[in-house]
């Protein structure tokens, strides 16, 4: 069997999307200030929640509605520590992940042989006629665009809104912003949701599309790679695509190679987008964090 | 709505009833999730954790906790440093199978060789150097090249998971095992077997380490320039600096003793109660561990403690799932609430809390 | 009679322990500089966040234009015309100008026109700024001008001013009451916080002077002098260090050589081409606006950035590439400027402060064991002859006061009797009293024969101790002279960077 160009980048687009998702709310999340390691507890979690709520409703659109909400849930319960508790933010990630898990595991234990309504593609009239281009952006499911509209408005709300210049103010200096009278605590409570609903889709991505069934551990560390993608991004959405789309590759790629039966061993290959992404922070990153990330806020006098 | 306000000196007082708070807090959440999912809460939280120690098949389940709290122990009191310097090598898991993998590979490579005096301490060796190695590639990284630790140790747990898997039904395959997966079964090869040193105890090499490793890291802790160091970096990264804390050394030196003592772990589980290199040997005690590490708040007594506790509900979420069919799943949320629960109980550590009618933000 | 702006009765605001404010009457007229006058502790800056509705007063009420007042965020405050220039600048170093004045506004336009609006403001008070640079590479007055500009794109009508002029040059203070004078001509109230008497009786028509939280006296500045004011604020009189004249030079204790070094983060100050020597016995004094260098300078002297080997001699011995304890041990002291992280640790012991810096030249550790009895002694000891008031060894070091904390890191320096000590900012944030203790013990330990640096922003305080006086610009240390011949003048220029080989890069 050979390897369809087309096909390939296609399918490029279809693996890096969990990633894109869980990474487009992490950077807003870490670009207010908050290091949330917890994304692949909050993925697990969505992943869960989506497969449940689809497969109970028989409507894939209620199930990404349910990923989002349960990824949004956990998320809550990370702010809360974070914020009111003033927990540390790289144990508190942690425990999260442990805990989501662990929930997905035991939530997900009755549904492991069941199956679940395909999400539906949604070629876009007109672009998905071009040819090879269109087999390759606009033959997708909704959520995939969905995907690249979240990067394009997290992007335009950074640079040009308001409330983004704020999130970026208190992401950078949260005492200067407390200063000026800004609600850090609520700004990234409202951040932390909507990077666990980001994550929560992420996760429901992979059990209702890529996958799509119910496997215990089933995003093996999808959100630990979006975190690395952040980080690799210098926190900046642009480069976020490319990072994910790279990391898409990568794993599209190894999986087409399998399918070849070339005579690289299995292993190395399902390895390689984890060795990747230690090459990619190694070699690439560099930027500048935001100035508060990761440290607890306690507005004191 | 509550106000917290930081107290001048941590509390005493709380610094060690935060965790004892946490473990009732999360007893009485975990009988909640419990009954939630249809059990009787109360049978459930006494199989859990009376039984295994006071119940009638007590003998049976003491060795087993000590040999599950060794491991954990181990690892965590390894961890223990690292946290305290704000490293965080949260790939123990990774480490502790590169571990296993070593020492098993020497083991085999002397297969049926018969001198345990020189392969024992090999095997010992080998599994130390594996999972220092496998340490050292976030420590190197962030080093040089100012990785993050966590995310670079992380990914090399997967790494490690599709070694020992590729590992059991490639290279470490037993020849002789008619084509199931596997590597031979090391209790059964007396040269390298880590069994029991005194039958029925459920003492083995590794639960002596792990005790050993409790009373070193006590002594380096509280009167040792290196555990002052530690503690130093992670409470005033800066302070340190001008202090002369060689913060790449601090890295290299925490991340080599969680890799050593991780390695370890998982030489003496390979060797001992796991027996083989299986593609399910990885067994979650690298991040178990860093549980106990917190739940011990970092201090090596603690750790003992929170080793044999999380043991307890390793041991009794195993009773109650074969006595009352409890998933073994809600025990790993019962651990993930249990971290949750001393996260948020340590507030009152170093802070006091108030109730106020004002509104605040 | 003017009409009263801000009038503020009775105001109370207890922290555990402390009683920052007690009963504070103060009533501000408009345009009128106020200035509120005290020592560091005295309950200013709990008084002024309390106006600018940051801290919630326990008792007391405020009035503003006769209604009254009392702001549940700065936001309230600034919606009937309250601006407010902290003394640590509340800027976000990573953002532009005008996107750090957008952050500053209840309803900002949009970023093209701000930009113009800051460009007018500026060329009208004669304060140039370009809007789209990030902050963090601008200098500490063009920070503060970010602030200024940020207020005054309100039209405030009452302006709070917390120690603006301790980050500028003479010359820029000279601008800065320019611009305070043209606004009170407009009618603008200022509040002037400031401990600096000479300053306030230049720009101030009313100064109240606050003492352990609670008001003790009004006066009109211009009628009394800045000594008597002194001691209203201090509550006795003052000792001013005795200096003694030194007769012969002393051996050359410390070089440097061309001492060059890239700037050890973001937003930092490269350090170039230094040169100097200090003779033991000798005080030399360094000035400079914050953010010149002076960090950078005392970590490259301590050891924590380490520099070519060559570029520091101790004593004939190239140091540069030593790091920190083995510097120690060759008599090299130092203790940086942030007490709260960087010479002191907040979270652990007095005791274990004392073997932070103390283990390498007093012995607390064999083979790595520490010693605790040893250490400990050592810290009582540093705790007895500084009067540190702390009830025991074993206290962490963040529930001293500050001025307590400063006295335990330079005595805990001095007790090692270092051969050259260099220290930053000795006295900043510290009591009068404890202020005037520390200067004394500089003076004491060069007196018994050590070379000291001294960093400070405090120029009053270097012409008080120091022989030599040189000042850090950009990196750059001018020639030092020595102090007793220097005018004002001529070390404003110093400060501004204007040293006789180099032109002032010109200004936009």
């Amino acid at each position: 069997m050979d390897i369809n160009p087309v096909l390939l980048l296609a399918a490029v687009i279809v693996a890096s999307t969990p990633i894109l998702l869980a990474a487009i709310g992490e950077l807003v999340v870490e670009r207010a200030g908050v290091l949330n390691l917890g994304v692949e507890g909050m993925m697990i979690t969505g992943a869960v929640c989506g497969y449940i709520a689809a497969h109970e409703t028989s409507s894939a659109t209620l199930g990404f509605a349910g990923a989002a909400l349960g990824g949004a849930g956990v998320a809550a319960l990370f702010a809360f520590l974070t914020l009111v508790l003033l927990t540390n933010q790289v144990a508190t990630g942690l425990a999260l992940t442990l805990f989501g898990l662990g929930l997905a595991a035991m939530v997900g234990q009755g549904y492991a042989t069941t199956t679940v309504v395909s999400v539906p593609k949604l070629p876009i009239p007109g672009l998905s006629d071009i040819p090879g281009l269109g087999r390759i952006f606009f033959t997708h499911d909704a959520i995939v665009y969905l995907s690249i509209v979240l990067v394009l408005a997290v992007w335009g709300f950074l640079r040009f809104s308001r409330n983004g210049l704020i999130l970026r103010a208190i992401g950078e200096n949260h005492e200067a912003a407390h200063a000026l009278g800004y609600h850090v605590r609520r700004v990234r409570f409202f951040a932390l949701l909507f990077g666990g609903a980001c994550a929560g889709l992420g996760g429901a991505y992979i059990s209702l599309v890529r996958v799509p069934q119910w496997v215990d551990n089933i995003t093996s560390g999808a959100g630990w790679i979006a975190l690395a993608i952040v980080a690799f991004a210098s926190w900046k959405p642009g480069r976020l695509v490319t990072g994910a789309y790279l990391f898409g590759g990568v794993t599209a790629l190894q999986l087409n190679i399998q399918a070849t039966g070339l005579a690289i061993p299995v292993e190395y290959l399902s390895m390689s987008p984890y060795i990747a992404t230690i090459l990619v922070l190694v070699l690439l990153s560099g930027g500048r964090a935001p100035g508060s990330l990761g440290k607890t806020f306690h507005a004191s006098r | 709505m509550l106000r917290l306000e930081r107290r001048r000196q941590p509390s005493n007082l709380w610094r060690w009833g935060a965790p004892m708070a946490a473990v009732v807090l999360t007893m009485v959440l975990g009988a909640l999730l419990f009954w939630m999912i249809g059990r009787d809460p109360f049978l459930a939280i006494k199989t859990i954790f009376w039984d295994p120690v006071f119940g009638e098949f007590a003998f049976y389940y003491r060795p087993e906790l000590i040999k599950k709290a060794a491991p954990l122990i181990m690892i965590a009191i390894g961890l223990s440093f690292g946290f305290r310097a704000g490293i965080w090598n949260i790939g123990a898991e990774g480490q502790y199978i590169i571990g296993a993998i070593c020492g098993a590979s020497v083991a085999l490579a002397f297969y049926p060789m018969a001198a345990r005096w020189m392969i024992f301490p090999l095997m010992i060796m080998a599994g130390i150097l594996g999972g220092v190695v496998w340490a050292m590639i976030p420590a190197l990284l962030r080093v040089y090249f100012k990785t993050n630790e966590i995310l670079v140790s992380l990914m090399l747990v997967y790494v490690a998971e599709v070694l020992v898997k590729a590992f059991a039904v490639g290279l470490l395959r037993n020849p002789e095992g008619r084509g199931f997966p596997g590597s031979r079964n090391l209790t059964q090869y007396p040269s390298a077997a880590n069994l029991e040193l005194f039958a029925g105890t459920g003492i083995h090499w590794g639960v002596i380490t792990a005790v050993l490793s409790v009373g070193l890291a006590y002594v380096v802790i509280t009167r040792h320039r290196f555990g002052f160091d530690v503690q130093l970096a992670g409470q005033s990264p800066r302070a340190a600096a001008f202090a002369g804390v060689n913060t790449n050394w601090l890295v290299i030196g925490c991340m080599g003793l969680s890799g050593g003592l991780s390695g370890l772990a998982g030489l003496f589980e390979v060797a001992g109660p796991s027996g083989q290199i299986l593609g399910s040997f990885p067994a979650f005690y690298g991040f178990t561990a860093i549980i106990v590490a917190f739940l011990g708040r970092l201090h090596p007594v603690g750790i003992l403690l929170a080793g044999l506790l999380m043991a307890l509900t390793y041991i009794g979420g195993d009773a109650a799932q074969s006595a009352m069919n409890l998933p073994s799943a809600a025990i790993k949320v019962f651990q993930g609430m249990l971290l949750f629960s001393l996260l948020s109980v340590d507030v009152l550590t170093n802070y006091r809390v108030r109730f106020t009618w004002a509104k605040g933000d | 009679m003017r009409e009263i702006l801000l009038k503020l009765e009775g105001l109370t605001k207890a922290y555990p322990g402390v009683v920052a404010n007690s009963g504070v009457d103060l009533a501000i007229q408009k345009g009128e500089v106020h200035a509120l006058l005290g020592e560091n502790g005295a309950g200013k800056s709990t008084l002024v966040k309390t106006i600018y509705g940051l801290v919630a007063p326990d008792a007391g009420h405020m009035t503003f234009e006769g209604k009254p007042f009392r702001p549940a965020d700065p936001r309230a405050a600034r919606a009937v015309g309250i601006a407010m220039v902290f003394q640590h600048f509340s800027l976000f170093e990573a953002l532009t100008v005008v996107e750090n004045i957008a952050l500053g506004m209840e309803h900002p336009p949009t970023m093209r026109a701000l930009a113009t609006q800051i460009k007018a403001v500026s060329q009208t008070y004669g304060l140039p700024l370009d809007p789209q640079r990030i902050v963090g590479d601008l200098s500490a007055g063009e920070r503060q001008r970010v602030e200024i500009i940020r207020c005054l794109l309100q039209d405030p009508k009452l302006l709070i001013m917390d120690e603006p002029t301790s980050v500028l040059t003479p010359q820029e203070v000279r601008i800065l009451f320019a611009t305070l004078r043209q606004l009170r001509a407009q009618g603008t109230a200022i509040l002037y916080i400031s401990h600096k008497l000479e300053e306030i009786r230049a720009l101030c028509d009313q100064a109240t002077i606050l003492r352990l939280g609670k008001v003790v006296a009004n006066c009109d500045p211009q009628q009394v002098s800045a000594k008597e004011m002194a001691e209203m604020m201090v509550g006795s009189a003052l000792q001013a260090p005795k200096k003694q004249t030194v007769t012969e030079q002393g051996a050359v204790a410390l070089t440097l050589s061309q001492l060059s070094a890239p700037a050890p983060q973001a937003f930092g100050t490269p350090l170039r081409d230094i040169n100097l020597t200090v003779r033991s016995g000798e005080v030399l004094g360094i000035g400079g606006v914050a953010g010149n260098g002076q960090e950078e300078l005392v970590a490259a002297l301590s050891g924590e950035m380490r520099v070519a080997a060559n570029m520091i001699q101790l004593y004939g011995q190239a140091v540069g590439a030593l790091p920190p304890n083995a510097r120690r041990k060759l008599g090299l002291c130092a203790a940086p400027e942030d007490r709260n992280g960087h010479a002191a640790a907040p979270d652990l012991s007095l005791t274990e402060n004392a073997l932070m810096t103390a283990d390498a030249r007093m012995g607390l550790s064999r083979h790595g064991f520490i010693n605790r009895p040893q250490a400990r002694s050592f810290a009582s000891a540093v705790i007895k002859r500084f009067d540190v008031r702390t009830p025991s060894t074993d206290i962490l070091a963040r529930a001293l006061s500050g001025g307590n904390l400063q006295k335990f890191v330079i005595g805990r320096e001095i007790l090692q009797a270092p051969k050259v000590f260099v220290v930053n900012q000795p006295t900043w944030g510290v009591d009068a009293a404890a202020a005037a203790a520390i200067r004394q013990a500089i003076l004491d330990l060069a007196e018994a024969g050590a070379a000291v640096i001294c960093i400070s922003h405090d120029l009053d305080e270097l012409m008080e101790i120091s022989d030599r006086f040189a000042a850090l610009n950009g990196g750059r240390l001018s020639p030092p002279s020595p102090t007793a011949s220097l005018s004002l003048d001529q070390i404003g220029l110093m400060l501004g960077g204007a040293h006789d080989m180099e032109v002032a890069h010109v200004k936009a």
